[in-house]
């Protein structure tokens, strides 16, 4: 049976250049920038100076503060320096940049010294925060905050997302396909880690593969695939949970208030590889596409590399004059100006459209379509919300639950007079937290 | 050569209609009842439409100039206006009743609450009863079809109403009737709507209700008593209902957004059509309908706001 959501958009999936194209890990980095505040949260604490050599995997920075997340060197090499410098997501933070010496010399990382079965719960929430695990779907919030919330006295259901909704990305896709046993038993460890009793596998039908592979793989019987509709937003976590348990979170309140956690698939094999191989999360799957690249495809990036470096690497350039890089999906990623850019944890892919794939439109005048009420998965009134911003009533602002907004961008993608919904929205938020 | 990258907010990719499109849309559904009036009523239907069509983007992109505003004829939001007024006018009508219908439709309708999607009656409509109110016997003198002559007679609908004839259905479905210029072909009306459903410019639901209403109401009164009150097929053919139920009603800026919204505005307005056609002054109630429920439009959005989230 096919689950999903009401509300979403279909867009053109615009998978084909790389859903066939295996993993193949980047080269190594001559350089890596790696930024110390790659999570939802507060920045890690920096542990080293310029002048430093470092091995793979030691850590370079640490988490103070309760919602933070450890960072780790990439690479093995020389600390260039430790200074402010552009963040793809956040503004700009500090990060440490270093040098490599071609050894990749690994930091003695130990495997955990139990059997699964006989690490507790407290165990692998350990060695996932000292791994500096964060949710690779995009969000990344710090995974061990998250599962340390999963408190004993409840019984959870865990729901591992992949879904992997946005167009042009397929890391997640080809992750479940190639390393499923992996991933199988990163969900294990996460089903433990969060009480779960009941553990949901949930990946859209247009990923049969990665289903069918799935399928093959699982040996417990507690544990179930679910098919679900092909449909944008379908991997938002309230998206994810009202498909496949049915539930709806209530506004303001989090997953675990219906029972539920939720983790990404690439999540998942961060934990096994930290769990089962004793390795820090120093590199993640990225899906590089877009019509301007030569070689589009999927690869394993050091955490750090400088966008222009892998693009040259991986997929020896461009083709074509590349007008947009994305970072993250077309629906919500984040655009940018420059190709020296690290990658860091939550980036999951990017998207490079040439000019003939990027609109620039005007807006223009909203004609009361309701196209965006028919397509909000979280059923607001786009429409209204942008209107009583345009027109500064706030007492009509507070009706319209606007912080129930998830911004993942249906409402504008379906606007056929080219409104910046969204972007109102987000504006509709600020100027109500003023207050 | 440094390359610069274009940066905007998400999303980076649109759906593919945009509404230019949905307008030309919208045109080619009107083609059918267009066609049907220049077979029925000849040069009278293209004097009215070009007329119509002419003055409307005349008077937006005149009125945006002196107002320095940015032009928007481009959007096609004026010619709809233009063919649909035109639609509602008897043929026989001077062409510069047209004008000012156009006039009054396009400015005091349209432009002075802020242009299009800040409308709240419908332009065409609005243009139509300010002529109703101004020149009655203009709007109200019919002629009948398939000749050149200006032969007078009534409608369908007076017919019934005021001499208890009734028109037999063939007539009333291909629109070998008198009648307003675009209301008379029930089988041109019926093409293009399916056009527009196909092409999902129009949501089911205002016709559905509209149409169901009338025909509910017209059989209950149909069924008390057979010869005051007309069967119910007859009143979905005549008049402008079908007009008004697939093209009018469902002006998208001045009909609810919420789908339970639409349905109680199909039915207010199939409640209040028969209200005024059945024991109401005037043999049509089709207009008036929809702008009054028109003004509950924003009414009917605030009380049908979908069920919160999570709640």
């Amino acid at each position: 049976m096919i689950k999903t959501f009401s509300g979403g958009i279909h867009p053109d999936a615009s998978k084909e250049p790389t859903v066939d194209k295996r993993i193949s890990p980047a080269p190594l980095p001559k350089r890596v920038s790696i930024p110390l505040l790659q999570n939802t949260g507060n920045p890690a604490k920096v542990q080293v100076k310029a002048g430093d050599t470092l091995l793979k995997g030691q850590l370079i920075g640490d988490a103070e503060s309760f919602i933070s997340s450890r960072v780790h060197a990439s690479i093995s090499g020389k600390v260039i320096a430790v200074e402010e410098y552009i963040n793809p997501i956040y503004g700009k933070t500090e990060c440490v940049f270093i040098e490599s010496d071609g050894k990749d010399a690994p930091y003695p990382y130990k495997a955990a010294p139990k059997a699964i079965k006989d690490l507790s719960r407290e165990d692998i929430i350990d060695i996932i925060k000292d791994a500096g695990i964060v949710g690779l779907g995009g969000g990344a919030f710090p995974t061990h905050v998250k599962l340390i919330a999963a408190e004993k006295k409840e019984k959870y259901s865990l729901i591992i997302n992949g879904a992997e909704c946005e167009p042009y990305l397929t890391s997640d896709h080809r992750l479940m396909i190639e390393k499923t046993q992996e991933i199988l038993k990163g969900v294990e460890l996460l089903a433990k880690a969060s009480n779960a009793e009941n553990v949901y596998i949930a990946i859209e039908e247009n990923k049969l593969s990665a289903i069918f592979a799935m399928e093959r793989a699982i040996e417990r019987l507690t544990t179930k695939i679910v098919r679900l509709k092909t449909k944008y937003p379908q991997g938002g976590e309230k998206q994810l949970i009202k498909a496949v348990l049915n539930r709806e979170v209530p506004p303001g309140k989090l997953p675990l208030h219906v029972g539920c956690v939720v983790q990404n698939v690439a999540t998942a094999y961060a934990v096994y590889e930290a769990v089962i191989e004793g390795k820090p999360l120093i590199e993640r799957c990225v899906t590089l596409t877009g019509s301007c690249l030569r070689k589009p495809g999927n690869f394993l990036i050091r955490i750090g590399s400088i966008l222009g470096d892998v693009v040259e690497e991986c997929c020896s350039g461009f083709i074509r004059k590349c007008s947009k890089i994305i970072l993250g999906g077309p629906m919500m990623g984040v655009a940018h100006y420059s190709l020296d850019i690290p990658i860091i944890k939550g980036i999951n892919g990017v998207v490079f459209l040439s000019e003939e794939e990027t609109e620039v439109s005007e807006e223009s005048p909203c004609i009361r379509c309701s196209k965006c009420v028919d397509v909000c998965p979280v059923n607001l009134i786009p429409t209204d919300i942008a209107r009583a911003v345009k027109k500064q009533k706030k007492p009509f602002l507070e009706e319209l639950n606007v912080f129930d907004c998830i911004e993942c961008g249906a409402c504008s993608f379906a606007c056929p007079a080219r409104v910046p919904l969204v972007q109102y929205i987000k504006l509709a938020k600020a100027q109500m937290q003023e207050k | 050569m440094e390359n610069r990258f274009i940066l905007s907010p998400s999303p980076h990719i649109f759906s593919e209609t945009k509404t230019p499109k949905i307008m030309k849309d919208v045109i080619i559904g009107l083609l059918p009842a267009a066609f049907a009036s220049i077979y029925f009523f000849r040069l009278r239907a293209v004097i009215l439409l070009a007329t119509c069509i002419i003055s409307c983007v005349a008077f937006e992109y005149i009125f945006e100039k002196l107002m320095k505003r940015k032009t928007t004829i481009g959007d096609y939001s004026a010619v709809v206006t233009g063919i649909l007024l035109a639609f509602i006018l008897p043929p026989t009508v001077p062409f510069w009743i047209c004008i000012i219908g156009s006039l009054v439709a396009i400015i005091l309708a349209k432009q002075i609450f802020g242009g299009l999607g800040s409308n709240i009656f419908n332009p065409a409509l609005l243009g139509r009863a300010m002529l109703m109110a101004a020149f009655p016997t203009f709007l109200t003198t019919w002629s009948k079809p398939l000749t050149l002559d200006v032969i007078t007679g009534a409608t369908p609908l007076g017919l019934s109403k005021f001499e208890h004839i009734l028109t037999d259905y063939w007539s009333l479905f291909i629109g070998n009737v008198p009648g307003s210029l675009g209301e008379t072909s029930a089988l041109a009306l019926i093409l293009g709507a399916i056009y527009l459903f196909c092409r999902k410019v129009i949501d089911y639901r205002i016709p559905v209700a509209y149409i169901l209403t009338v025909a509910i109401i017209g059989f209950v009164t149909n069924s008390a008593d057979p010869s005051a009150y007309p069967p119910p097929g007859f009143h979905i053919f005549t008049g402008g209902l079908l007009l008004g139920a697939f093209f009018m009603a469902t002006d998208p800026v001045t009909s609810p957004v919420t789908k339970k919204g639409r349905w109680v505005f199909g039915i207010g307005c199939g409640v209040i059509t028969m209200v005024i056609r059945l024991w109401g002054g005037l043999p049509e109630g089709v207009m008036y309908s929809i702008l009054l429920m028109n003004a509950f439009t924003p009414l009917l959005n605030k009380i049908t706001r979908p069920r919160r989230y999570g709640t």
